[in-house]
């Protein structure tokens, strides 16, 4: 299996034959950072792409097919065009509350989009309890929402924060308790480890069978909760708050709020793939060494690309196909019937490690 | 000059027609219906002018004193639930005035009164708007176009037009250009409204209501809103998510269609009908057409008749597809959507062939049709009908059966009975609460006497019950369609009238049964070429007044569900 660790190990040493530690570190930092950032915008766009096409494809329609072949460069004169439009400032907002707001919702999903593992080795931030960064920082993007309302000093805007505030605070107790299902099968918080694992001894979801079935699942509703679509886009409610919270936005500001839409999904996606699915591990099938062999030649990042694009393509089929939920619908789903399946889920799964019960391939 | 020549012309044309007649009838065998057997009788005599039209009315007067012991004795012992009208007129010297359309449910009798107050400076009529919440709207529409003001009613604002606004613009010596010049700063609504009694000496006295009062918290939702299917201004007060009142604000987008009628001839009023209900337009175009032909006695051929009720039926079925598809863009589905669209395009098209227009179709004309049916239409009539029923099968998968669709609308909005007979609410949004309303079947008119269909009513009264009338009533549709397509009788299409046509001085009004409810006309003629009042019995604005009613204590996603499933559309409530 291909390691990127050689590739950066390698990087650093050259680089500290050339100058002092701490300015290689810079340079590395500044390097990964800007490697982050474009890589945030590139998914984006082809998120919002794949979105188009997928959902038309799903509405008997074509989707965008004029602006260069198959429409391909739609999404780039899209964005030509939010990065020309005026960012308009209301007159009795708050505004240093209000331009802050999408800052802290990019910073959030880019946080945590960083913590995912792309390949063996080529995770950007990975420590001990990595897991528990990963939910701590992806929590600020609740911040965000909840200022652009209270900024925008506008009433379509405070509506949909507080159903955002009520919806994201209350998916995150199961999305935590999913994520803990996991953690309580591995015996650990750090996310390569998580995946190693998964390549050594099989993916999770077989290895938990049932009980990581049943936290598949509920992960996969709550995490379409926590990126605000499908069934679960109430605080922007189109239809009924015309955009909710960034309903006062304009220009790159709303592009902000619109990106991370699109990053969260890719981001819920991926870390389904890494705690379900294998990350970036390829398919194995016990017995089958040839089969296998040519699995291992594909490298690690297709893979993980792969599988999240495919759960990506689950999340998007639940969008196009429900209707929106209500307010209370909604609350209800999550501390009645996903909050305590949950938890029984984690008992079960606890049973399961503690007897042994999971399958190692 | 010309107007001599117009004299003549009609003779000719009419002896001629009378000659025509009988050669006619028999060379559509089938059509040996009712319509066509009544009608000889009334086509015999050569010059006939001067006979009644079948539609007309005859007003009671009650003066206004008696007025509201008299309607609540017409409500209580005579059963008329149903107030269908209110058209204010301005009769000049004889003075202000109301027409009230009176119809009982239970027994299916009509009655027309009339009440005329002679003061023009301070006009004053006592309200009935206890006795029926419809009139609470139709009265306010009188004052705002007539000025007169309704002792009683509980909220005397402008409904209409700008609450500044000066003069009323519906009276004949009213100059609303000369005294409303362009304004260019906002309209500021009131959140105060007044009402007028009379008290024990007879003088007037005020008292003012709080429609909004400070510490509410107000939404405005509309005008431009996606959600209120156009220029609609609904002022909402909000506990948390709840919703505590709904004040509609409307006219935003109300264009005098009426007033214009009165300058208009016959022929040129035809054009502004489908600018009114655009998913109704057939329906309010035929229903123009029939109240011109009844009053001035033309008769139309058995193979119009046919056709009108065909192209009703087509628009219906367009309609209620459009309901759906709008419904749950309102409710996020918007696949569903889209699969409403795909099918509404195939009965564009067919209109498109046959009346060369898509939304705007401009096909019934007095006497007929504006031109036959295309060669294809029967057979893309045939293609159509299986195909809708395949198709409406996907509807209930992807969203009538769906858990959330009917979390969200089963028990939401519920409308009792009482509520949608006192609230005038025809059409489906009414016979979902129980109300036996379709006018096809109590006063069958073009071919809907020959034709065997099932009126749906259910007794829930939800927004779900809202949402599976209509998707039952395009089943109907199509079995109408179905049972009429291959036998349009043959005949001309269009019955030959005068060049210039004038209805019978009198008072008329018929109606037919619109996409959304009951569309009527009521037309007043001086025997001119042009009306004196024409007025339209607006299919949406009774659905929009009961969204208070419907609204109250439901969650702010609800009112898009409700005002989803009352389906009304804005054009034909802002005439």
């Amino acid at each position: 299996m291909f390691n990127l660790q050689s590739w950066t190990s390698a990087i650093h040493a050259w680089m500290l034959g050339m100058m002092p530690e701490w300015a290689a570190i810079l340079i590395e930092c500044v390097v990964v950072a800007l490697l982050i950032i474009t890589l945030y915008a590139v998914f984006a766009i082809v998120l919002i792409y794949m979105e188009r096409k997928v959902c038309a494809f799903f509405q008997c329609r074509l989707g965008p097919n004029r602006v260069g072949k198959w429409g391909l460069l739609q999404v780039f004169s899209d964005v030509f065009k939010m990065l020309q439009k005026e960012i308009i400032n209301m007159r009795k907002s708050d505004m240093f509350l209000h331009d802050l707001a999408p800052f802290l919702v990019v910073t959030a999903s880019m946080l945590t989009f960083a913590c995912l593992p792309w390949n063996k080795g080529g995770h950007i931030i990975d420590f001990n309890v990595g897991l528990f960064f990963m939910v701590a920082v992806s929590s600020i993007g609740v911040v965000g929402i909840l200022l652009a309302g209270l900024g925008s000093n506008s009433k379509y805007p405070m509506i949909g924060s507080m159903r955002a505030g009520a919806q994201l605070i209350s998916y995150e107790i199961s999305i935590g308790i999913t994520m803990l299902t996991v953690v309580a099968l591995s015996g650990t918080m750090q996310i390569s480890e998580i995946v190693q694992q998964q390549a050594d001894n099989g993916w999770n979801i077989v290895r938990g069978h049932v009980p990581a079935v049943i936290a598949f699942l509920i992960y996969l509703i709550a995490g379409n909760a926590e990126c605000n679509r499908g069934p679960f886009d109430l605080p922007e409610g189109e239809s009924e708050l015309t955009a909710g919270y960034h309903t006062e936005y304009s220009g790159m500001h709303f592009g902000f709020f619109y990106l991370a839409e699109y990053l969260n999904l890719f981001i819920a996606a991926g870390i389904a793939t890494t705690l379900f699915l294998g990350g970036w591990a390829p398919l194995h099938i016990a017995g089958l060494d040839g089969f296998n062999g040519v699995m291992d030649a594909i490298p690690g990042a297709v893979w993980f690309i792969g599988k999240t694009f495919f759960v990506i393509f689950l999340l998007m089929w639940e969008r196009w196909t429900f209707p929106r939920l209500r307010i209370d619908h909604i609350l209800s789903l999550e501390w009645k019937y996903l909050m305590p399946i949950s938890l029984l889920n984690l008992l079960l799964m606890a049973l399961v490690v503690v007897f042994g019960l999971g399958i190692n391939v | 000059m010309e107007e001599k020549k117009d004299l003549q012309t009609p003779e000719v044309a009419e002896t001629k027609k009378a000659a025509a007649a009988p050669a006619e009838t028999p060379a559509a065998p089938e059509a040996q219906a009712k319509p066509a057997a009544a009608k000889p009788a009334v086509t015999k005599p050569a010059p006939k002018p001067e006979l009644p039209g079948e539609n007309e009315i005859k007003p009671r007067l009650v003066e206004p004193e008696a007025l509201h012991d008299e309607m609540l004795r017409l409500r209580d012992e005579e059963k008329m639930d149903f107030l269908e009208l209110i058209t204010g007129v301005d009769w000049g010297e004889e003075g202000l005035g109301c027409v009230y359309n009176l119809w009982s449910t239970a027994t299916g009798k009509r009655e027309y009164v009339k009440t005329v107050t002679p003061d023009r400076e301070n006009p004053f009529i006592p309200t009935v708007s206890d006795l029926w919440t419809i009139a609470e709207v139709y009265e306010r529409e009188v004052l705002d176009f007539y000025g007169i003001k309704f002792l009683g009613h509980k909220d005397m604002r402008r409904i209409f037009l700008r609450e500044d606004w000066v003069g009323y613009p519906f009276r004949k010596d009213d100059k609303p250009e000369e005294q409303n010049p362009l304004k260019m700063e906002n309209e500021v609504l009131s959140d105060t409204t007044v009402e007028y009694n009379r008290d024990a000496e007879g003088n007037i006295t005020e008292t003012e209501h709080v429609v909004f009062a400070p510490e509410d918290y107000m939404v405005n939702i509309g005008p431009q809103h996606p959600s209120t299917h156009g220029v609609l201004h609904f002022r909402v007060a909000l506990e948390g998510e709840r919703i505590k009142k709904i004040d509609p604000k409307l006219g935003y987008i109300h264009r005098g269609i009426e007033k214009l009628n009165e300058s208009y001839t016959y022929p040129q009023t035809l054009a502004l009908t489908d600018r009114m209900d655009y998913l109704g337009a057939m329906q309010s175009r035929h229903a123009l057409c029939m109240t011109i032909e009844k009053a001035a006695n033309i008769e139309v051929s058995d193979r119009v008749q046919v056709v009108r009720t065909i192209m009703d039926e087509l628009q219906r079925i367009d309609s209620h597809i459009l309901f759906f598809s709008c419904l749950c863009q309102d409710m996020g589905a918007t696949t569903a959507f889209l699969y409403g669209f795909r099918d509404r395009e195939k009965v564009l098209d067919i209109f498109e062939e046959t009346c060369g227009g898509r939304l705007i179709i401009n096909y019934n004309m007095i006497g007929g049709l504006a031109a036959d049916i295309h060669p294809n239409f029967q057979k893309r009539v045939k293609e159509f009908i299986p195909y809708m029923r395949k198709n409406i099968k996907e509807y209930y998968d992807i969203f009538i059966n769906n858990v959330i669709a009917r979390n969200r609308l089963i028990g939401v909005g519920n409308l009792t009975l009482e509520q949608v007979v006192s609230g005038g609410c025809t059409g489906p949004s009414g016979r979902a609460s129980g109300w036996h309303n379709d006018v096809r079947k109590r006063q069958p008119y073009a071919a809907y006497d020959r034709v065997d269909f099932k009126e749906i009513v259910r007794t829930e009264g939800d927004s779900y019950a809202r949402l599976l009338c209509r998707m039952d009533e395009i089943e109907q549709s199509l079995c109408i369609i179905e049972q009429l397509i291959d036998n349009i009788p043959e005949g001309p299409f269009q019955t030959k009238t005068k060049p210039i046509i004038k209805v019978p001085a009198g008072k008329y009004y018929s109606c037919v049964e619109g996409s959304r409810g009951e569309f009527g006309v009521y037309l007043e003629s001086t025997g001119d070429k042009s009306p004196y009042r024409l007025h339209y019995r607006s299919t949406g604005l009774p659905l929009v007044w009961i969204m208070d009613a419907a609204c109250r204590g439901e969650l702010i996603a609800d009112m898009m569900a409700i005002n989803g499933t009352l389906d009304y559309v804005v054009p034909d409530i802002d005439r």
